[in-house]
């Protein structure tokens, strides 16, 4: 390979998403990424480098950012898109859709009947345990069955390139908005290499969310009125919300614009107030209703809970999801799928061990300096120690730490995500990857977002992709088909004749004929002045 | 439309007519300060200073007339704070302010940041102020719908073309010995070439005046604006109308309004500068009316844990 991938170093231990390990590079690029590796080539790399600069002024300006401690930064977007093949794809839609069914059966049962505890297939402590088992919750059964609305289940690619799932995501899960906005971005910036793919489009992400939510509405509302509540400017994904909002033409709204009477949720306008029905809430539980969770809390409404429970108006998502998404919960998740589900799980977990478990425990604590230990309630890459790159000094810590709390934490084995080719300085790099694809859940039919948001770290060989660790993100491209856009010749249509612009004609007319006598003055006077 | 949505627009329209005037002021007094060979540059930079509500302390200069009416974010009556205000009220109001006039808000908050305007002569960084501005309100115009939200606003940045303009011509009034007040004070208003085209070169001060105070048509005079705001308050009001006024702004502006449009100009010029005090005041006060009837909501409300 020339030029832009020149140097590009690959490993047989660790797999590549653009080329395959074999001693003769030129042949090894996967059928996927083929046209895409002589387009951005043919583009070359100072003009890709000009590019990629004009991709992060863009963001700047429409003011794409995420926040960390009230300072507004741009989302680094990379230039090279990820490219996921139809076949893979499929694999992964389907394998999404199925935890997010076998997610909503556990939620049900563990706010209900409680069956999986009585046939001794889940222990009733894992989920008592959980900081984010909520009581307030018991018993409150949603109208049309859904919990999870939205969830972002994210996935790695191990060694071998197989997809597993490295945590679930049921309560909050964002970054969708940068899914829309870099693929517009990228439009813009690579067109001549988007236009030859077929790309299935994600544009259509907003809509299926105000569907999924209008169909959870309470019942008797034909019109509900949908809003989203957002922490406020100052939340790391506000940009989100907002681009949600909009786009969805719903309000936006603080916890602050909402009350609670009489088991309803109102907004004040300007003229009184109206009622709300569905609440697409990007506020955690503990701050969503001072009532039941945090009583200082500035971002809920009191007495919102309530009101739920009352049926009038609809949390999406709902309220002790996360329970689902705690770490030791997910141990068990391939056991739940087969539970309710009579299926195998279409997609692995990654190896874990319960810290809880003293067998588990004991081998770990053996073996701390070549594994990770993870919280089982982290986001964000907080609290992670990755042990081959941790001091020994930091393993005594986590020692003692997981011995004071075993159940807080698991332990997994460093797993060596997959890379994809990212723009540093001016040229190819191998960058680890991860992928989150989003899922919608209208209550008929999981519907899963082609696509979904890679996050890449973009420094080397750093395995923590989170945008508060320093990571990025890239376009995400599921292939349609084979992947090749050819130019279908259109129909010739008759095209009706048009009159042309209005202009106005006297002053076309006149003014040369005047302009002439204007000259003409001129220079007759010129010619006067000259015999002096 | 959310109170707290509402309030956020009608801060967008005041702050960046704010930061326009402001750069109309500041151009102006730097063009008088080269041009007049006889001005005081303290006194006349004293005058400026006090006529924006800030305290002068110290050395007044050019300099430090910059610092505070232009680029400490510090100060509350610099261009960069009045244009920091505007662009967080558009964050906080990102899905209803259209995309296209966040992008320029946001691009402008940019190019202040970067420090370029700062690092520019004096006379085209308010140039380039004043631009944005207008690029600013020109794209509202055009691609926001003309409802509610865009009502206030329209209001708000009446209600602050009102305050800024008395503020201007109080200037003017106490400056009055100088031949060049009035010139000055209709040139910072953008007013002097539509004067000039009206009044066919007649520059009396009392023209002047009456140009700044009273002309029906020219969209920077004090009644044009209490015109303006006048019926932004009468199209934010639904239901019918049919006798007196429904609000205490309204009430505020429409008085306002009469007692210039009906008093003889004699009567106005003998107390001018207590005019347009008074006016500033009825802004302060139409503003708070304006808050208490249609933001209210949008103060935050606490949870005492406990009184259940």
């Amino acid at each position: 390979m020339s030029g832009l991938f020149e140097d590009y170093p690959l490993a047989p231990d660790k797999h590549d998403e653009m080329f395959a390990w074999a001693a003769d590079p030129e042949e090894a690029v996967r059928p996927a990424y083929q046209h895409l590796a002589t387009a951005v080539e043919e583009v070359g790399s100072e003009d890709l480098q000009s590019r990629s600069d004009y991709l992060s002024t863009n963001y700047r300006d429409q003011g794409v950012t995420f926040d960390i401690g009230g300072e507004e930064r741009p989302f680094p977007l990379d230039i090279m898109p990820r490219i996921i093949d139809a076949e893979s794809w499929a694999h992964v839609e389907a394998g999404v859709s199925q935890r997010v069914q076998a997610l909503e059966r556990l939620l049900d049962d563990i706010y209900g009947a409680g069956e999986i505890f009585a046939d001794n297939v889940l222990p009733r402590h894992v989920v008592t345990s959980s900081s984010h088992y909520h009581r307030a919750a018991f018993g409150m059964t949603p109208l049309n069955g859904v919990r999870i609305h939205v969830s972002g289940i994210d996935l790695i690619r191990d060694g071998d390139g197989d997809f597993r799932v490295l945590e679930d995501n049921v309560r909050i899960p964002s970054g969708v908005s940068y899914v829309l906005t870099n693929r517009r971005a990228l439009s813009q910036t690579l067109p001549e290499v988007v236009s030859t793919h077929r790309i299935r489009p994600v544009a259509a992400y907003p809509q299926r969310l105000l569907a999924a939510l209008r169909a959870a509405a309470p019942s008797g509302v034909s019109d509900p009125t949908v809003v989203v509540l957002t922490p406020g400017p100052y939340n790391s994904a506000y940009f989100e919300h907002s681009l949600l909002a909009r786009m969805m033409g719903c309000q936006l709204v603080e916890g602050r614009d909402l009350v609670a009477q009489a088991g309803r949720v109102m907004i004040r306008t300007t003229h009184g107030l109206h009622p709300v029905h569905v609440i697409y809430r990007r506020v955690d539980d503990d701050f969503l209703d001072p009532v039941h969770f945090r009583s200082d809390s500035a971002l809920g409404c009191p007495g919102l809970l309530n009101a739920a429970r009352a049926g009038h108006v609809t949390i999406a998502n709902a309220v002790g999801n996360g329970v689902a998404d705690d770490k030791l919960m997910y141990t068990y998740l391939p056991e739940v799928i087969r539970y309710y589900l009579g299926e195998e799980p279409i997609l692995p977990n990654v190896d874990t061990w319960r810290l809880e478990d003293p067998a588990h425990r004991e081998e770990v604590m053996d073996r701390l300096h070549e594994l990770v230990v993870k919280p089982v309630d982290g986001a964000g890459g907080k609290g992670i120690v990755i042990g081959p790159q941790a001091s020994p000094a930091e393993l005594e810590e986590l020692r003692r730490t997981v011995q004071r709390s075993p159940r807080g934490w698991i332990a997994q084995p460093v797993v060596q995500l997959s890379t994809v080719p990212t723009m540093i300085g001016d040229t190819m790099q191998p960058r680890h990857v991860d992928l989150r694809p989003f899922a919608i859940n209208d209550g008929s039919k999981v519907w899963v977002l082609p696509g979904g948001l890679t996050r890449v770290a973009l420094g080397e060989g750093e395995l923590i992709v989170n945008s508060s660790r320093g990571g990025g993100s890239k376009d995400t491209w599921v292939l349609a088909g084979d992947g090749r856009r050819r130019r279908v010749a259109a129909r010739p249509r008759p095209v009706e004749q048009l009159s042309e612009p209005q202009v106005r004609l006297q002053e076309s007319q006149v003014t040369t004929a005047q302009a002439e006598q204007e000259q003409q003055q001129q220079q007759h006077q010129g010619q006067e002045v000259a015999p002096c | 439309m959310l109170s707290r949505i509402a309030e956020s627009l009608f801060w967008i329209g005041r702050y960046l007519e704010r930061a326009e005037d402001t750069s109309r002021l500041l151009d102006v007094h730097l063009q008088l300060l080269l041009e007049d060979p006889v001005v005081d540059e303290e006194a006349a930079s004293k005058a400026l200073l006090t006529v924006m509500g800030v305290e002068p302390e110290g050395q007044t200069d050019q300099a430090s007339v910059m610092r505070l009416l232009g680029w400490d974010q510090d100060s509350h009556a610099s261009m960069v704070s009045a244009f920091w205000g505007a662009r967080e009220s558009a964050r906080r109001s990102r899905e209803i302010v259209s995309t296209e006039m966040w992008e320029t808000i946001n691009t402008t908050w940019n190019i202040i940041q970067r420090g370029h305007i700062q690092r520019a002569r004096p006379a085209q960084a308010c140039q380039t102020i004043r631009e944005r501005c207008a690029v600013i309100s020109g794209i509202a115009d055009s691609t926001m719908s003309h409802d509610q939200g865009w009502q206030f606003l329209v209001l708000g940045r009446s209600l602050e073309r009102i305050d800024m303009t008395a503020r201007m011509i109080e200037a003017a009034a106490y400056t009055a010995d100088s031949p060049q007040a009035w010139l000055t004070t209709l040139r910072a208003c953008g007013a002097h070439h539509a004067f000039v085209r009206t009044y066919r070169g007649a520059d009396s001060e009392r023209d002047a005046a009456e140009f700044l105070l009273l002309d029906r048509l020219f969209p920077r005079s004090l009644l044009f604006s209490l015109n303006r705001a006048e019926s932004a308050l009468i199209n934010l009001d639904v239901g019918e109308r049919r006798a007196g006024f429904t609000g205490d702004a309204m009430r505020l502006i429409g008085r306002a309004r009469a007692e210039l449009e009906y008093q003889p100009l004699t009567e106005i010029l003998s107390d001018l500068p207590g005019r347009m005090t008074a006016l500033q005041r009825t802004c302060i006060e139409a503003n708070d009316a304006v808050a208490q009837r249609y933001f209210e909501g949008a103060n935050p409300v606490t949870w005492h844990a406990g009184v259940r």
